[in-house]
């Protein structure tokens, strides 16, 4: 009797966890805030995965100089001042790796400092 | 005998030098087309007359580091070699990134001074730069107009009009709003048929953008020019040679001075080309560009080498002709 009502009980629990899950996307307007830092001479994280048709924001801050953030695909070229969030909504609906650039100059190791978007 | 076309009377053409890039500019004397350059001369004041030109690009003086351990030997070999050149050309440009940035006090302006010391040996008449990234995109240009004067600006010669343009010192790859709006108003008094000549550090069009290979209002810089019938852009940032033609522009981009990078088409990571002693100078250069109308534009890569490195004949083999195309 004790172990079914254990098992009852866990069972709700996870019930309750399925629900809200569930729950989230039925607002599909509200996207996926994706947190992200710029530093020389890197973007953390590097890489970011989505789904086809996922609606996602980066919220993008400069920890030091000024950076840019840059993509032909997704069609945005912001300014990432030190210290300033800057959001930045992303949509796909092709699969694909699509590359993000820093494209203000930041220093010696500019050339190399982006991310990753893999759409699947 | 290939039909004249009229509009191309003023495209320049060219050849690989090795270590820059030489331009002859040479219209026509006689018939239609010294017509047009008796016309033009009545429009823009002065007739076209024929002259060269030399293209160096990205010397990147300071640069320390393994794709390049040589430093400027390169860019001094250049110097030599267009010193050379049965005639003295008459300009030099430099498209930017002339100095390699540092962030050690007074390192950078130190550099911009080596540069100028080296420069000075040119046997040229006028020497006009335009700043690269490396040069003008953290300080937004203040030690570049120290050094070498604004870093957009125009001026003609002998008749043909050269037009600098800085898509580096916003930082971002872009000219902007006020550059563009001095753009308009200076090709304004031009005839359609001007020769026109624009010098810049990065590709005005998307060439590769994920390689930051582009400038974003580039197209707004090619729509001011789409009126002008013969526009040249030389410019440099890919390290590499590329010609590439719309509209009435042709685009040359001229090899480096420093290392190459590889051609992005092949899949190759944006890395430099190692460096080879054996060969240290394979794919740098300047590319030499003469005029042979009315036919197309010849170019002709040719190979740059060090004596004491490769033990070959040196320089001066730059200088043998290649086949035309
Ligand atoms: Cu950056």
């Amino acid at each position: 009797m004790k172990t079914a009502l254990r098992f009852l009980a866990i069972a709700s629990v996870v019930l309750a966890t399925v629900a809200s899950v569930v729950s989230a996307p039925a607002r599909a307007d509200e996207p996926r805030v994706i947190p992200v830092v710029a530093k020389r001479f890197e973007f953390e994280p590097k890489e970011i995965h989505v789904k086809k048709g996922e609606n996602v924001v980066l919220e993008v801050t400069s920890q030091d100089v000024t950076h840019g953030l840059f993509s032909r695909k997704f069609g945005f070229d912001e300014d990432l001042a030190p210290g300033k969030t800057v959001r930045v909504p992303i949509r796909a609906d092709e699969a694909g790796p699509y590359l993000i650039l820093c494209d203000h100059y930041c220093g010696s190791g500019h050339g190399g400092m982006k991310m990753t978007i893999v759409v699947e | 005998m290939v039909p004249v076309d009229r509009r191309k009377f003023f495209k320049i053409t060219g050849l690989t030098l090795g270590a820059g890039a030489l331009y002859r500019f040479a219209p026509p004397a006689l018939g239609e087309g010294g017509g047009l350059m008796n016309a033009l001369g009545r429009q823009n004041g002065e007739r076209p007359t024929p002259f060269s030109f030399v293209q160096f690009s990205d010397t990147h003086v300071g640069f320390d580091g393994p794709p390049d351990p040589l430093g400027t030997k390169a860019f001094e070999r250049a110097v030599e070699t267009v010193n050379a050149l049965p005639e003295p050309p008459d300009l030099v440009l430099f498209t930017g990134d002339l100095t390699h940035d540092s962030e050690k006090p007074g390192e950078h302006a130190a550099r911009m001074k080596r540069f100028r010391e080296i420069a000075a040996g040119l046997r040229a008449t006028r020497i006009q730069c335009v700043p690269g990234e490396h040069d003008a995109g953290l300080d937004g240009g203040v030690l570049f107009r120290e050094n070498f004067g604004e870093t957009y600006y125009s001026f003609d010669h002998r008749g043909v009009h050269f037009v600098a343009l800085d898509n580096v010192s916003r930082g971002k790859p872009a000219v902007g709003p006020e550059q563009l709006a001095w753009l308009q108003k200076d090709l304004e008094r031009f005839p359609k048929s001007a020769p026109i000549v624009v010098f810049t550090h990065r590709p005005l069009f998307d060439l590769k953008p994920d390689w930051e290979w582009f400038t974003s209002d580039g197209d707004r810089v090619m729509s001011a020019l789409a009126p002008y019938e013969n526009v040249t852009v030389l410019y440099g940032h890919i390290h590499r040679e590329h010609v590439h033609e719309e509209g009435h522009a042709t685009h040359y981009a001229s090899r480096s001075l420093i290392f190459a990078f590889p051609d992005p088409e092949t899949g190759a990571p944006k890395k430099p080309v190692a460096f080879d002693p054996a060969k240290p100078f394979e794919n740098l250069g300047l590319r030499r560009v003469r005029e042979r109308p009315p036919a197309r534009p010849g170019v002709e890569p040719m190979e740059l080498t060090l004596r004491e490195y490769a033990g070959t004949v040196g320089i001066q083999q730059l200088l043998r002709k290649g086949e035309e195309s």
